[in-house]
């Protein structure tokens, strides 16, 4: 087999692989039949069962409450944790720091979510809406600081330096130039923390309490009941919201970054 | 990197760029590992019961160093069910990372060899599952599998299996196998097409050019040099798989065995707190080196 027919066989089956089982579970959410595998024609029956699933609502709506707080907070001490990592090549701590926004990114998630909630426990928190947002904001903070840190690296400092020589004071440059410039990096990384945060059942389950139950808890105690097409249901509106998601902010930063381009050779030509 | 200028670094208020995180980080990551490490030393009996937080605090920490003993770990070492867990969970780490490793090889090279025009779409074609949420992928498989799912239909109607055969791996190793191999081949593909994309292709045409055969020229060159992409991935995965939970009990059967399972059931079934942050330090240690030589190789990278 030639390399390049050997490559796209090889492709295509991955991609297969990977895509597969996410078609037949938005295919068979418009399934009219009960039973997951038997196709009784399209409908929407499950959609309508699903929004009148009042347990189920409430679960979204306290999962997008969590979701936005903690990317966003995330997405704050995330950046700063960023700008300490490139910036600050020196300070004490500063290998403990750096293992600190590592290893959450590898640690298995029933040791982060039973360290936090006994931490909770032990400064007697009630555990609830705030625990599992100040749970989520922790790890979600360690992989916005990885996104933005690679913007960071390719970061041409003469801009700064430029305004600075020109008599702007330091928070003031920041927040001009460089907060602009990585503003991209930014979003993409609360998009990642508001995923993840839409994600995680493990961490969430730890750290709940009464009254801030969310959607990724209330589906797997539904999964372990059985399979029904309802899940199926608020599944592929999750995979849709994500798709979505993901294709306008790819979309954004292409636009922001082309703008870039542009302005730079304008910038050079005007010279 | 330098800094700008002595002026700015003296600024009391950058300081705080580097405080705000660094104690968040403390106080929610790195503490938390103290109280699991005394907790798992307490005694069962004097626990607190899940949804009452009775814990009295640091003001008993007296009284505790008075009765400090190691009998949750000895417990742990005498059960032979915990000790099989750890082992079953390396082996199903180990094996599902070299599985990934042979899927995600060679689909990380098909994406480096492929025009550069269409790389940046199959890069997003990796990517894009990872945002759909794990426990749905996971959910999609038990649809697949079941012994009445699409998989005995499929087989059915190729004539693989007779119309009242089944397919039997629905909550068994299998199943945990391919639902590992699903959720991480992202996390395995990404940082190996990172390390090919990046390769200088003249080597292979110089070693081609010198009469060296393509196979041969894959491992002199190209395997070595992407060596670091192979070791980011496999701890990348690795590690996580160590401690899964939501595969093996949604895929899994009784006899499936990780310790990410069984901390979850002494936590939440058995409610009993001590042991499973026991579970949870020996887990943690067995960790240690890896996460370690990943942290050195991602602090190479960044």
């Amino acid at each position: 087999m030639k390399p390049a027919r050997f490559d796209a066989t090889i492709l295509t089956l991955c991609f297969a692989f990977l895509y597969i089982p996410i078609i037949i579970l938005v295919v068979y959410s418009f399934n009219a039949s009960r039973l997951v595998t038997v196709w009784g024609g399209f409908s929407l029956h499950w959609y309508q069962v699903m929004w009148s699933n009042e347990g189920l609502m409430d679960a979204a709506w306290v999962t997008a409450r969590v979701g936005v707080l903690s990317a966003t907070l995330g997405t704050v001490l995330g950046t700063l944790a960023a700008l300490t990592l490139v910036r600050f090549p020196r300070f004490p701590g500063r290998i403990a720091f750096t293992g600190m926004v590592y290893a959450p990114l590898v640690m298995p998630e029933v040791i982060t979510g039973l360290s936090m909630l006994l931490l909770f426990v032990a400064m007697n928190i009630d555990r609830g809406f705030w625990t599992v947002t100040i749970a989520h904001t922790t790890f979600t903070m360690c992989y916005v600081a990885i996104v933005v840190q690679s913007r960071l690296l390719t970061f041409d400092r003469s801009l700064e330096e430029a305004a600075q020589d020109l008599g702007c004071p330091p928070v003031r440059t920041f927040f001009t130039i460089t907060l602009p410039l990585i503003l991209p990096a930014i979003v993409s990384g609360w998009m990642l923390a508001f995923t993840l945060s839409l994600d995680d059942l493990v961490i969430a389950s730890f750290t709940t309490g009464p009254g801030a139950t969310t959607l990724p808890i209330k589906i797997y105690s539904q999964v372990r009941l059985g399979v029904t097409p309802e899940i199926n249901a608020i599944c592929t509106i999750l995979i849709g919201l994500v798709t979505l998601g993901v294709i306008a902010t790819s979309i954004t930063t292409k636009r922001a970054e082309l703008r870039r381009i542009r302005d730079e050779h304008d910038a050079i030509r005007g010279t | 990197m330098a800094e700008t200028g002595a002026s700015s670094q003296t600024n009391p208020l950058r300081w705080l760029v580097v405080a705000v995180p660094y104690l968040w980080l403390f106080l929610f990551f790195a503490a938390p590992f103290f109280i699991i490490f005394k907790i798992s030393l307490a005694d069962t009996a004097i626990a607190m019961p899940p949804y009452a937080p009775t814990f009295d605090g640091f003001g008993t920490i007296g009284d505790f160093f008075a009765q400090l003993d190691f009998e949750n770990y000895q417990f742990l070492t005498e059960d032979p069910l915990y000790i099989n867990a750890y082992l079953s969970s390396l082996r199903i780490a180990f094996i599902s990372t070299l599985l990934l490793l042979l899927i995600g090889y060679p689909m990380a090279l098909a994406m480096a060899r492929a025009r550069a025009t269409i790389r940046p779409t199959l890069m997003m074609m990796v990517i894009l599952p990872f945002w759909t949420s794990f426990l749905i992928r996971v959910y999609a498989w038990i649809g697949i599998l079941k012994p009445e799912g699409l998989l005995t239909l499929l087989f059915q109607a190729i004539g693989v299996l007779g119309p009242d055969e089944q397919v039997n791996i629905f909550r068994t190793d299998y199943a945990v196998f391919i639902g590992i191999v699903y959720s991480y081949l992202p996390f395995m593909v990404l940082p190996l097409y990172a390390a090919l994309e990046k390769m200088d292709g003249t080597l292979l045409e110089a070693a081609s050019d010198l009469g060296c055969p393509p196979w041969k020229a894959f491992w002199k060159i190209t395997f070595p040099l992407s060596l670091p992409g192979v070791i980011a991935g496999a701890l990348i995965c690795f590690i996580p798989i160590t401690g899964e939970f939501v595969i093996p009990d949604l895929l899994g059967g009784a006899e499936t065995l990780m310790i990410g399972k069984t901390l979850w059931t002494e936590f939440f079934g058995n409610r009993d707190w001590p042991l499973a942050s026991a579970v949870a330090v020996l887990l943690l240690l067995a960790l240690v080196v890896p996460i370690v030589i990943f942290q050195n190789q991602q602090k190479k990278v960044g």
